[in-house]
């Protein structure tokens, strides 16, 4: 009986992790190294979506991108993004072999996009910022803001598939 | 810190991470908004393990480096944590980006690792989250006053 159980609470963990876990834990962990390493040569926290602003204020003369620590900054985080494609091309080069594109409309890609770029600057950060370097730091701010934002989109995400919009 | 006092380490480094941290993203799947969705639908949950997995690297990092009291070797800046102030709009903004990563599986750098695995329709996404960030931005300068620019004060 007790193995009855067991072996029923074990497939129910598995059909969690239908992929397994192993490629999402040494992606998180390289994930994590690629931003300790910046941090331990220079005391940044680099999260990704700073390079929207910082990148902007090379095009808009509005004084919310000209402050200093989007101009200061732009250069390098300019680098720091490509730097992030190259990885993953690297990855899709050595891995995937050949290119890869979503199915995923581009009306939900574009949509999707203007929340994330309005959420992201009005909320200090986005899954980088706050999910990795602020959750790393213990941060209360950022602990809530990855607490809203992961339930919303989980409540957001499951409204829109049962409206049957897929993919 | 101006591109010309800079250490000449310091770009090689940033590209060095940020390569790590694409080949990562790449790996894990999360360049896919496929895969994204399928967690934020509850049908896979192990993208649990890529914050999990990059939060068990840093996390150690930032409290053994913060607690040294030492300066960084490439810039001189002293470690500290990552430490935002909080106000409404974190929360609020965290609920906009909250709807934006569940209508479409993508977030900033996810997306920029998405276009490395050749994935060109994420530029729609890309295009999205530049326009958000700008009309953002060009809503507070519009109604704030210069005082609260900098909203980047210590916790």
């Amino acid at each position: 009986m007790d193995t009855l159980v067991s072996a029923l609470a074990l497939s129910a963990v598995l059909d969690l992790f239908p992929r397994g876990i192993s490629q999402y834990l040494i992606g998180g962990l390289l994930v994590g190294t690629g931003t300790a390493v910046i941090y331990l040569g220079t005391g940044i926290s680099a999260g990704a979506s700073t390079f929207l602003e910082s990148t902007l204020s090379y095009v808009s003369e509005q004084q919310r991108f000209q402050q200093p620590r989007f101009v200061t900054t732009r250069d390098w985080r300019i680098v720091f993004t490509l730097s992030i494609v190259a990885g993953a091309a690297l990855y899709a080069a050595v891995f995937q072999g050949g290119t890869w594109t979503t199915d995923v409309q581009p009306w939900r890609l574009f949509a999707g996009g203007l929340f994330v770029g309005v959420g992201t600057r009005l909320g200090k950060g986005c899954t980088s910022g706050h999910g990795i370097c602020g959750v790393g730091s213990v941060s209360r701010t950022s602990i809530g803001n990855v607490a809203v934002f992961m339930s919303v989109a989980i409540g957001t995400a499951l409204a829109v598939s049962a409206m049957g919009v897929s993919p | 810190m101006t591109a010309g006092n800079r250490h000449p380490l310091f770009l090689p480094l940033v590209v060095v991470g940020g390569i790590l941290f694409g080949f990562g993203l790449g790996f894990s799947g999360m360049a896919r908004p496929e895969i994204v969705l399928s967690f934020l639908r509850l049908r896979d949950l192990g993208l649990l393990f890529v914050m999990g997995g990059a939060v068990a690297v840093v996390g150690p990092v930032y409290f053994l480096a913060a607690r040294s009291g030492w300066n960084a070797p490439l810039t001189g800046r002293r470690y500290g944590r990552r430490l935002k102030s909080m106000d409404p709009n974190v929360l609020a903004g965290g609920a906009l980006f909250g709807v934006g990563w569940g209508l479409s599986g993508i977030c900033p750098g996810a997306a920029y690792a998405s276009l490395g695995i050749g994935n060109y329709p994420i530029l729609w996404g890309i295009a999205g989250m530049f326009i958000g960030a700008y009309g953002q931005g060009f809503v507070r300068s519009m109604s704030s006053g210069r005082d609260e620019l900098d909203a980047s004060a210590v916790e």
